[in-house]
């Protein structure tokens, strides 16, 4: 098996119909206004004209899933005890994601150091995980959300991917990531790629070089964290946030979940879905106190957690993936880049005994 | 712009007087404008004003009680500041109301059906009749009636309704289109199925964020919204497009005879569900009931905060 095959543009529904007939197949597809990801039709071609409004995060990790059921019944020999009969739901069947950019499938590598990890083996997210391929299409032109390059990634990032596709005169070199994924690549359909090597990785060059130049995030753990009590710089930097969920749930990267049993009647379900931390119930404590009481608190956790708390456990890896969603889709304009600059600046003012930054 | 720099010039006057005053600054994208929180003179120097000052400042006024604010409105934006008034959820001895006259706002994601990609535009200019943007692939000319939002197209209040310092000359009311309306009888003519079906389509890619709530400058319970709550426990966190769409007629309902119309909940949707259709048809039922129009009567009393033993226009006991 070749590991780089070309896949020619009009071969690609053919190609997707025959993922399809092996796995459940998720492509960006057009609904409305918006791009989003959703079950594989073969009357509709995939929308892979731009980024997809919503990252493929669910096909993974589900707005909203099932983890167990239960009934509960009289027991007949003793009528004042009930018994609950419990039936565990685990996530069956192989999935191919087609169509994400390399910035909403890397997300995945965030998930997997929290959910797929010695301290903690989440067996519904990996069983998932380990049964979904990515083709991940690699992006030509970087947008002005786009700030990949700072986070360590960059257009042609192949990491969490199983096949890269980069575009090629006529279509896509497909390059083989992992083993599973040079499987796919047998298809009749696709050509042997040599040839196309070279235009790949000139592709590759010039769309890392539409992106600017990348700011150095280095100081941004320590940073975020001298400026943690200087809630007036909070205040401000979330003075235009609306306090929703916007950023969080089109966030590749963001992976808080609550978990609810929802009852009818007698039987019910413990649902598990997504959360998030501009919401002001996420740290609503049973006694009505709340740690995080205001926007600015929950702001400063969500770049916090980002850019400082999540690097601090995880040898240094930033839980963004610099897709620009959060900003993209941000209804009040924040731009979280201007928030970590800020955060660097105020903490480098500070430290020289002067509180205004430039950025701030 | 003359105006603009009046205006400015009245802000830093009033400025120290004031916690801060809300306007617009350039945001991350040409064609789109984000608030702007003005604390120094400086601040005031980054004002912007035009088609791109789209969010709605009135937005963030019920969650500044007890602050002195200056807010910059569009004639638009005082309507839902007049109806907070009304309603008595804000104070007008807090509030100082800067205003110029408004010539309309884009709508981003109409933009985007032309240019795709909003994060390739680099840059954005409106002269008279048309938009043009520029992306890497070169300049669109976007005739305005398809780039501004619906509400722009037959605006009936350009000027602020109510203001301190309202600079420029007051502009008559825009008489276009209504595609809104035209939108709403659309759906008013779908036989029920074809209508639950529309909706059941929308609603299927909601990602319940909560923005639209959000982003409502009359939706006031803020961090204690029904929706969220497990006592009642109106909605499951179950992702059904059921309880999905149940949040929007929650919404729309407590917003009927309140919602000003702003457009913001629509804006706001990441997703683009057309859900102001919904608000709408709520306004123009109590529009018929009670020949009533939020926010643009700061002296009115909303019809559903009071009562009549004999409403005109409710048969109650002629059964």
């Amino acid at each position: 098996m070749e590991s780089s095959m070309y896949l020619p543009e009009a071969s690609l529904d053919a190609w997707l119909a025959e993922l399809a007939s092996s796995h459940e197949l998720i492509v960006p597809r057009r609904e409305g206004d918006a791009i989003v990801f959703g079950p594989y039709d073969p009357s509709v071609s995939p929308d892979i004209s731009r980024d997809a409004t919503a990252p493929p995060k669910s096909s993974v990790f589900p707005a909203c899933e099932e983890i167990m059921r239960y009934t509960s019944v009289k027991d007949t020999d003793d009528l004042s005890k009930t018994l609950v009969h419990m039936e565990e739901v685990m996530p069956s069947g192989s999935r191919v994601v087609f169509g994400a950019r390399p910035c909403g499938t890397r997300g995945f590598t965030v998930y997997d150091r929290v959910f797929d990890a010695p301290a903690m083996h989440d067996p519904y997210y990996v069983a998932r995980r380990q049964s979904t391929l990515f083709v991940t299409l690699a992006c030509s032109e970087a947008g002005s959300a786009c700030f990949c390059h700072w986070v360590g990634s960059g257009p042609a990032d192949a990491s969490g991917s199983d096949v890269l596709l980069v575009p090629v005169k006529g279509g896509w070199l497909a390059e083989g990531v992992s083993d599973k994924g040079r499987e796919l690549l047998s298809s009749p359909l696709l050509t042997p790629g040599e040839k196309y090597a070279g235009e790949a990785k000139a592709a590759k060059a010039k769309a890392m070089e539409s992106l600017d130049s990348a700011a150095d995030l280095k100081p941004a753990p320590e940073a975020l964290l001298a400026v943690f009590d200087d809630m007036e710089f909070w205040n401000r930097m979330s003075a235009k946030c609306i306090s929703c969920g916007a950023c969080t749930y089109l966030c590749p990267t963001c992976y808080c979940f609550n978990i609810t049993d929802e009852n009818k009647g007698m039987e019910g379900s413990r649902l598990r879905t997504w959360d998030n931390c501009m919401s002001f119930q996420f740290t609503l404590e049973a006694s009505g106190h709340n740690p995080r009481p205001t926007k600015a608190h929950r702001l400063k956790n969500r770049v916090g957690h980002k850019f400082s708390y999540y690097p601090g456990l995880h040898g240094g890896a930033i839980a963004c993936c610099g897709c620009g969603r959060c900003i993209k889709s941000c209804p009040a304009g924040v731009d979280i880049r201007q928030i970590v600059l800020a955060a660097m600046d105020r903490a480098k003012a500070s430290r020289q005994g002067n509180t205004t930054g430039e950025h701030a | 712009m003359q105006p603009l720099e009046d205006l400015k010039a009245a802000i830093k006057e009033a400025l120290p007087g004031l916690d801060f005053v809300i306007g617009w600054e350039n945001g991350w994208n040409p064609l789109l404008a984000t608030p702007l929180f003005m604390y120094s003179p400086e601040d005031v120097d980054k004002l912007t004003w035009g088609p791109f000052n789209v969010n709605n400042p009135a937005t963030y006024l019920s969650g500044l009680k007890g602050k002195k604010i200056g807010v910059v409105v569009k004639g638009c934006d005082s309507r839902s500041v007049v109806q907070l008034l009304q309603e008595k959820l804000i104070r007008r001895e807090d509030l100082t109301l800067f205003g110029m006259p408004c010539t309309g706002v884009v709508d981003a994601t109409k933009i985007a059906r032309k240019v795709g990609d909003l994060g390739m535009i680099s840059g954005a200019k409106r002269t008279n009749g048309t938009l043009s943007v520029t992306t890497h692939e070169g300049s669109v000319d976007i005739p305005w009636e398809e780039a501004a939002a619906d509400k722009c197209l037959s605006c009936q209040y350009p000027n602020a309704i109510i203001s301190d310092h309202f600079k420029g000359d007051p502009l008559p009311p825009t008489l276009g289109r209504d595609p809104a309306a035209e939108q709403l009888a659309a759906l008013e003519a779908l036989a029920p199925a074809e209508l639950f079906a529309h909706w059941k389509d929308a609603m299927d890619r909601c990602i319940r964020c909560y923005a639209c709530r959000n982003a409502c400058p009359m939706c006031v319970c803020r961090d204690h919204c029904i929706a969220q709550t497990r006592d009642p426990h109106w909605l499951s966190q179950d992702d059904t497009v059921k309880e999905k769409l149940m949040f929007q007629m929650i919404h729309s309902l407590h917003l009927a005879g309140r919602c000003t119309e702003c457009g913001e909940c629509q804006r706001a949707c990441p997703v683009d569900i057309p859900i102001l259709a919904l608000r709408r048809k709520l306004n123009s039922v109590v529009k018929n009931l009670f020949d009533y129009q939020a926010g643009v009567d700061p002296s009115a009393v909303p019809p559903l905060f009071t009562f009549q033993v004999e409403e005109a226009k409710i048969n109650e006991r002629g059964w």
